[in-house]
């Protein structure tokens, strides 16, 4: 098991790296970023004077070098548009996108769970078939008509929720955020709904196939033949083994809350990351672009490597195959 | 010891879908002494397997024991709750599956399903469970069982999983086994040592069996009496012997005809012509008739019960004659 974690991490760091250079390189051929940034009456001096300052006259390679020492600083450079140290601007937008990732997802799985189980065990049910509509509806409207949607009803006509922005913010442990206040719930449960919607109704269908699927099995049957009481069973012997192939679809869709978010940050003019890629990408503030796309690549590596390491805890036969490659 | 414990009569379950109902298993009875194996035969789609779930309780729906009875020691089964039948499974009746690879759950030790199957039932200390879980894979046969019970699944071969599903059947001692088809996936050697171990338990437990199979070959050498069904009715009951030597109805006859070690090498195979009828639009007469060289315009009509002993009895209108 260790010799597997530690194989696995060598592994992701590899990854990083790789894609560090693809993405560096590929952003160096896309075009000259001084030609944006300086103003069109600027002299040849002033122009030559920008590339210097900006590094872009040492060689590829060197550039590349001096990114990665820095980066592993914690210094991913300046903006070139923001004319501020790229963590610093990260780290301001970061905790609002992951305050709603966060809700968004712990929105999701607390209802698709127990939902999909449901709907998986009594498919003959009306609750379950009014389930199976709900997700079917939040498939099936784009993310951004249904956010819309969201805040005309819940934010204008019913003025339930406040619409916009984050709310009050706090800071506990070091950690500043709008989670810690009632107005920051407040703000954060509209938006988070309007995000996790599509992933909910995924994973309703995700968890139900993999419980139709489980239910019909022998070992379940066995179970009921020893005698074994239905609460048991659901939660021992069928929602552990549906877990197995939801964990993976759980995990990639964490790893889209938290990186594409931009729609409904958008919609709700929430002070999040998803904007910033985008803006970053129109006006080639590369060192933004690399961070981000770092962050993101980052984010889906380590999630990844959760998955991996829950489905080795989880099933045996994984921890079995994985150990034996790891030797 | 030889009183008749078990008994079913005239049970009929029947599976009501969008098609139509198909009448899965109709009026079967039967009854099983102590140390007695009884074998169900049958092709698949003949309704054995039904015939067992029937008996478990465990009749997936849309199907429905629609009338009959299913008595243990005298106790009616079928009028029993879901809970008060729970409590029956395992303990007093016990089931082992057909395919060992998919009985056990993947991702749980051999211990734990083992334990389950008897903390579900009564409350024991652990180091009580573990005295009779090893002492029930001695029972079959299992080398350093200790070990076995830490192993997962996927750990031990199809045989060894066999034995762990029977050891577990085995655990809380009970009146009636039924066993489906228990070792149709393994290989031939293992099936006879399994078949061995499983006939001696019973006789030294003085249990009652219910053997389904396709496979005449086989209960022949491990069933006291056979149970002969097709198309979810009972076409020929009676010893083992009486089956094997002196089968009654066209389709036992059939039924060993095809069993493939009668044949001379190079010579082609005897096969049943056609194919079973629908479950669902099966009339009064005789289910086999469309596939019967002996049929007559009678077998339209329900087929009548003949005695050719006090054991062996056939549901026939033209039964062959000795």
């Amino acid at each position: 098991m260790i010799n597997f974690v530690l194989q696995r991490l060598l592994q992701c760091i590899g990854v990083v790296l790789a894609l560090s250079i693809v993405l560096f390189v590929g952003l160096w051929l896309i075009g000259n970023p001084v030609d944006v940034l300086i103003s069109s009456e600027a002299t040849e001096a002033d122009r030559q004077a920008a590339i210097v300052a900006l590094g872009l006259d040492r060689p590829i390679w060197e550039q590349y070098f001096n990114f990665l020492v820095n980066a592993m600083q914690g210094d991913w450079g300046t903006s070139f548009v923001y004319k501020e140290p790229v963590t610093t601007i990260l780290l301001q937008r970061l905790p609002a996108s992951l305050e709603l990732a966060f809700v968004a997802f712990f929105i999701a799985i607390g209802f698709s769970i127990p939902a999909g189980l449901y709907a998986g065990l009594k498919p003959e049910s009306s609750f379950s078939k009014a389930v199976m509509g709900f997700s079917l509806i939040g498939v099936s409207i784009p993310t951004f008509w249904q956010g819309m949607l969201l805040i005309v009803a819940f934010g204008i006509a019913l003025p339930f929720f406040p619409v916009g922005d984050r709310g009050n913010v706090a800071t506990y442990f070091g950690i500043t955020s709008s989670l810690w206040t009632l107005d920051g719930w407040h703000h954060v449960l509209l938006p988070a709904f309007s995000l996790a919607l599509l992933k909910m109704s995924l994973l309703i269908r995700v968890t139900r196939a993999a419980t139709l699927e489980i239910v019909r099995l022998d070992y379940v049957k066995f179970a009921y033949a020893k005698g074994v009481h239905p609460v048991r069973i659901v939660f021992v012997h069928i929602l552990r083994n549906a877990l197995v192939p939801l964990i993976t679809v759980i995990g990639i869709e964490l790893g889209n809350l938290l990186a594409y978010g931009v729609i409904t940050e958008t919609v709700f003019s929430w002070p999040g990351l998803g904007k910033l890629l985008i803006n970053s990408i129109k006006v080639l503030d590369r060192p933004m672009i690399v961070a981000q796309l770092t962050y993101t690549a980052l984010l889906f590596i380590t999630i990844n490597f959760l998955v991996d390491i829950l489905h080795m805890t989880i099933d045996p036969r994984v921890r079995s195959v994985m150990g034996k490659r790891a030797k | 010891m030889s009183e008749q414990f078990f008994e079913v009569e005239g049970l009929n379950t029947w599976f009501f879908t969008r098609a139509g109902t198909f009448k899965s298993v109709r009026d079967v009875s039967f009854n099983l002494k102590r140390g007695e194996v009884l074998g169900i035969v049958g092709e698949s789609g003949s309704g054995k397997s039904v015939t067992g779930m029937s008996i478990m309780g465990q009749v997936e729906k849309p199907g429905k024991i629609v009338s009959g009875s299913i008595r243990l020691d005298g106790e009616e089964l079928t009028e029993l709750s879901f809970d008060q039948m729970r409590k029956y499974r395992g303990r007093r009746i016990a089931m082992v599956f057909q395919n060992p690879l998919m009985t056990l759950n993947p991702l749980m030790r051999v211990r734990q399903q083992m334990f389950e199957a008897i903390s579900e039932h009564e409350k024991v200390p652990a180091a009580q469970m573990r005295e009779r879980s090893i002492a029930a894979l001695k029972a079959v046969g299992i080398p350093s069982p200790e070990e076995r019970l830490e192993a997962y699944p996927h750990e031990l071969s199809g045989g060894m999983r066999q034995r762990v599903v029977i050891a577990t059947a085995l655990l809380m001692n009970p009146d009636l086994i039924i066993a489906d088809e228990p070792t149709t996936a393994l290989d031939v050697t293992i099936q006879a040592q399994i078949i061995h171990q499983m006939r001696s338990q019973i006789t030294d437990r003085g249990l009652g069996m219910i053997w389904i199979t396709h496979d005449l070959a086989t209960l022949s050498e491990l069933a006291d009496r056979i149970l002969v069904m097709y198309a979810g009715a009972m076409m020929e009951t009676g010893a083992t012997a009486e089956i094997i030597a002196t089968p009654r109805h066209p389709y036992t006859s059939k039924l060993l005809e095809s069993v493939p070690s009668n044949n001379e090498p190079g010579q082609r195979l005897k096969q049943i012509r056609g194919t079973m009828p629908s479950l669902l639009d099966l009339g009064e007469g005789c289910a086999f008739r469309s596939r019967c060289e002996r049929a007559s315009p009678a077998c339209e009509t329900s087929p009548p019960k003949r005695s050719f002993s006090s054991t062996h009895h056939a549901w026939c209108h033209h039964p062959i004659e000795g």
